[in-house]
């Protein structure tokens, strides 16, 4: 499982956990995250999240 | 003398996003940034809900600016301030020296408005707008327990809520009768004051500070009502000003910003500005999300495919955790007119016209925060 983190506000979008309150469930991969999905913190956009290791 | 092909003054989330979207198209082209600052980059939005995340003004560096010039293989001159843009000339004059432009973008950002305060205390009134102001808001913070707020606009609520988080004692004054001013329809602005107030922000509204003096500890602020009010610091979050003074003076045509057309382009040749400091096709919207599709566009534009900027629908986030918003306020000049529900504990507020088209809209409460992205899909866009 990997994290990615948004480029603008440093959210960070876990694949072990999802985004369950925007209808991404727990354990969703990043390349299966929809592309209109954006980050719940800033609302920027998928594509300016990068691939982090935590 | 220097000469870069692409030159960025500024280096906010507009410059850096410029920077990374030219470079995702264009690994050889000459990028140089100029800034008065450290030129390292910070996350923004975070100054505003740093003591909940318990962030200092360090530990806000997302990427230090070596390590950003390196990765993007840019130059990065910090500490170096533009004095004047020769726009004939193509070169900008800064205190370092001379540098030479192909192109030129304006990324100077905007600066706090300060209301007219009255007293030997309104000398002392912070204002945070870069991670600089960050640090000393901090370092005053510190030992003390009481902050005055003066504004309660987008800002001014979100340090609230991040001031109540560590329990300081806050009160925000706003000559509005309700806070969010006109992003908030009525009943949600009520709602979204409750929400606060149950956190126990203390809200002073329809008046304003007039007059702070310093006490023998803190200070005393008069408003409007005649009413005075002692706390231990005043923070001011009444709105920015975009940064128009270098540009007016080298000739460029300003309105309330630097103006530019749909293509970002100002009235100069080769030069061009975006984010808070611009007026792009009569708007002025200082806020995350225009300002990655005008990078977007800008990057494009610069790279020989001439791309006027698109906004989608750019609802705004308040990060108020004590009572969660959502905002996406109607374009100015629609008719329409809005449909309030509660949902407990919290509101839905529509924006519809005659037809019955969403044209905008207010969620108050974190379930109805929730439909975001259901309203984003229905918004019809002007």
């Amino acid at each position: 499982m990997k994290t990615w983190m948004c480029v603008v506000c440093g959210y960070i979008y876990d694949e072990a956990k999802g985004d369950p309150e925007h209808g991404i469930a727990a354990g969703t991969r990043w390349e299966d995250v929809p592309d209109d999905w954006s980050c719940p913190d800033c609302g920027v956009a998928k594509g300016d999240f990068e691939m982090v290791t935590v | 003398m220097e000469r870069s092909d692409i030159l960025i003054v500024g280096a906010g989330l507009a410059a850096i996003t410029l920077m990374r979207e030219l470079r995702k198209r264009d690994a050889a082209v000459g990028i140089t940034l100029v800034t008065a600052d450290d030129g390292h980059f910070y996350s923004k939005p975070m100054l505003s809900n740093g003591l909940a995340t318990s962030k200092t003004a360090a530990s806000l560096v997302m990427t230090q600016r070596d390590a950003l010039a390196t990765q993007l293989n840019l130059a990065i001159l910090p500490r170096t301030r533009v004095t004047a843009v020769d726009t004939g000339g193509h070169r900008v004059l800064t205190d370092q020296g001379a540098l030479v432009y192909g192109r030129l973008v304006l990324a100077l950002g905007a600066h706090p408005i300060r209301l007219p305060i009255e007293g030997e205390g309104a000398a002392d009134v912070l204002s945070i707008n870069h991670l600089d102001d960050y640090a000393i808001y901090r370092e005053q913070l510190a030992d003390k327990q009481r902050v005055a707020l003066l504004g309660a606009g987008l800002i001014g609520c979100e340090f609230a809520n991040d001031l109540r988080t560590v329990g300081k004692e806050v009160d925000v004054f706003d000559i509005a009768p309700q806070p969010l001013g006109r992003l908030l329809p009525d009943i949600a602005g009520k709602a979204y004051r409750l929400g606060l107030e149950a956190a126990g922000v203390r809200f002073h509204f329809g008046t304003s500070v007039q007059r702070i003096e310093r006490g023998a500890s803190g200070y005393r602020l008069h408003d409007g009502t005649g009413a005075i009010t002692e706390t231990d610091l005043v923070v001011s979050a009444v709105g920015l000003k975009p940064e128009t003074t270098l540009p007016a003076a080298a000739g460029i045509k300003v309105g309330r910003g630097i103006m530019t057309d749909g293509m970002l382009a100002t009235s100069a040749e080769d030069v061009f500005a975006l984010g808070d400091c611009a007026e792009v096709a009569g708007m002025v919207l200082p806020f995350v999300m225009p300002i990655m599709h005008q990078a977007k566009a800008l990057a494009a534009t610069l790279c020989g495919e001439a791309t006027p900027v698109r906004y989608p629908a750019m609802p705004v986030v308040v990060k108020t955790p004590a009572m969660p918003a959502v905002v996406c306020p109607p374009p100015p000049g629609t008719v329409g007119d809005w449909q309030e529900t509660e949902t407990d504990p919290g509101v839905r507020s529509l924006y519809l016209n005659a037809a019955g088209d969403l044209l905008g809209f207010a969620l108050i409460g974190s379930e109805a925060a929730k439909e975001k992205q259901v309203l984003t899909a229905r918004l019809k866009l002007v």
